[in-house]
């Protein structure tokens, strides 16, 4: 599992029109991440809904897209999170041939460590869930995980030794940008219209249907509207006064100045919280859990960053001298249950998809497959039926918290 | 790093806080008359603003008392901290 050092295809010299806004379409997307991409793609292809336009108040794929640490991976517990990430990667791995695109998915398996006792069974057991579900999975030993990851300290020396980790070898990692580029230039061809520097402040509804969108850049009248506004749902669903069980935190990740390849596949660990894998170009590219607080600013704390960095050099010694370069941080709604809500609203052709917490870019082809299935037909997908809003008043929890392999 | 001033300790660093979430929420009175949409917003539901937030936080490494402050989220901005009392935090 050698790191490839390939670089990404040269962009084309147009990948999407820049047109101006119609006065209303059959559906419009809130939000042109890669949520949002995929949905029009799937809207187009799957359903040949060809009269879209996806809003987005900054740039294209310029939100959490662009500030993601490009894991892909679908180890989940939960039946339920299983079939969605799941359904997620078989799409990943057709899509550069579909989208005539390379995006560098590279399928260097994913290291998910345990630390302690509790962690060894409670891993031992999701990897037999996953073995139930179809999802490719090992339970390997610290002397497998020292062959398969030498860089990682499996020593007993350190406070939490590693004493085992399930290994997902389909998983990986995919250049982002060069993923919403490639979704975005096949929807483009398809008529998808992307409207980029378009806010939208609210709805036009008709009693309680809604009938369009409220922009900066006037009205937009809409068959169906979709939102993938990540952070900024509730700000928008507030308007209409659905009361959705978001929290908006930031989260943040950061990327060392670019090294030799020395990091073969991807290592994550929940007991001590940080998740690191190098780029394709030579960065280390780290992430953790979120920032306590609620907040917008997309700016987190010095003190997630500084656990994160004392956690990756204790299972990666030879990276501390590694300079850190960049720091950023992305406005991610989280739910009580770390599962996201996608689906229909009390709104009559207002549906969401919200909550993906830290874990939106692995999912972001399955979603879009299911959300427009979803916006097509108002109906969910079989996939995303549990993952209505009203499961939090049935109280039917995808509880994939802590079972979900790290932390949200 | 929030620099956050504690009611008692003055100011302190964020590593010394923990964060309650909003505050405010009073756990409902007769709750055997409560239906399932009134349980659901008492446990899952919160204020989740772009701007000032009226929010708890306890002093874990200092004095470990409660209080409520309001904080901008989107500039990080904290004004009134206060004791945790029952009264909406105003000032």
């Amino acid at each position: 599992m050698g790191a490839p050092r390939h670089v990404p295809p040269d962009p084309s010299a147009r990948l999407w029109r820049n047109p101006e806004p119609k006065r209303g379409y059959d559906v419009v997307i809130v939000g042109a991440g890669g949520h949002g991409l995929a949905t029009a793609y799937y809207l187009a292809r799957n359903h040949g809904i060809r009269d879209i336009a996806v809003l987005e108040r900054g740039w294209l794929a310029g939100g959490n897209m662009a500030r993601n640490t490009m894991i892909i991976r679908s180890n989940y517990l939960l039946d339920e999170s299983a079939a969605l990430y799941n359904h997620a990667l078989n799409l990943w791995e057709q899509l550069p041939a579909e989208l005539d695109h390379d995006f560098l998915l590279s399928q260097r398996g994913v290291l998910n460590l345990a630390h302690t006792e509790q962690e060894v069974r409670d891993a031992r057991r999701r990897s037999f869930a996953n073995e139930l579900n179809g999802v490719d999975t090992e339970w390997v030993t610290p002397e497998e995980i020292a062959e398969i990851c030498p860089i990682l300290n499996t020593s007993d020396e350190v406070r939490y030794p590693v004493l085992g980790a399930t290994l997902q070898r389909r998983a990986g990692i995919a250049k982002h940008d060069h993923v919403a580029w490639a979704l975005a230039r096949k929807s483009d061809e398809m008529g998808v219209d992307f409207i980029q520097g378009c806010e939208v402040t609210g709805f036009t509804t008709d009693g309680d249907r809604v009938t369009g969108v409220q922009t900066d850049l006037g009205p937009i009248a809409a068959g169906r509207v979709g939102l993938a506004a990540a952070g900024r749902t509730s700000l928008l669903t507030d308007t209409l006064g659905i009361r959705l069980p978001l929290q908006s935190h930031p989260l943040q990740a950061l990327a060392s100045e670019l090294l030799e390849p020395v990091h073969p596949c991807v290592v994550m660990s929940n007991h001590v919280h940080v998740y690191c894998s190098q780029a394709h170009k030579g960065e280390l590219v780290l992430g953790a859990g979120i920032d306590p607080y609620n907040g917008y600013s997309r700016r987190g704390s010095i003190r997630t960053i500084e656990n994160q960095l004392a956690a990756a050099v204790e299972l990666f010694p030879i990276f501390a001298r590694a300079h850190m370069i960049r720091t950023w941080a992305g406005t991610v709604d989280v739910t009580p249950d770390a599962s996201p809500i996608i689906g229909p609203t009390p709104y009559e052709n207002l549906f969401v998809n919200c909550g993906w917490g830290t874990g939106g870019f692995k999912a972001t082809p399955g979603v879009g497959w299911v959300f427009a299935h979803t916006i097509a037909t108002g109906e969910p997908h079989p996939i995303n039926a549990p993952y209505g809003m009203e499961r939090f008043t049935t109280g039917a929890l995808i509880d994939e918290h802590g079972a979900a392999a790290v932390a949200h | 790093m929030l620099l956050i001033r504690c009611p008692w300790c003055g100011n302190r660093e964020e590593t010394e806080f923990r964060y309650g979430g909003q505050a405010h929420v009073h756990h409902p009175q007769d709750t055997s008359t409560l239906d399932d949409q009134a349980w659901a917003e008492y446990l899952f539901i919160r204020d989740n603003p772009c701007g000032e937030l009226a929010e708890r936080w306890v002093h874990t490494a200092g004095c470990r008392r409660w209080f409520n402050a309001i904080r901008d989220t989107a500039t990080n901005r904290m004004r009134a901290e206060l004791p945790s009392a029952r009264k909406p935090v105003t000032r």
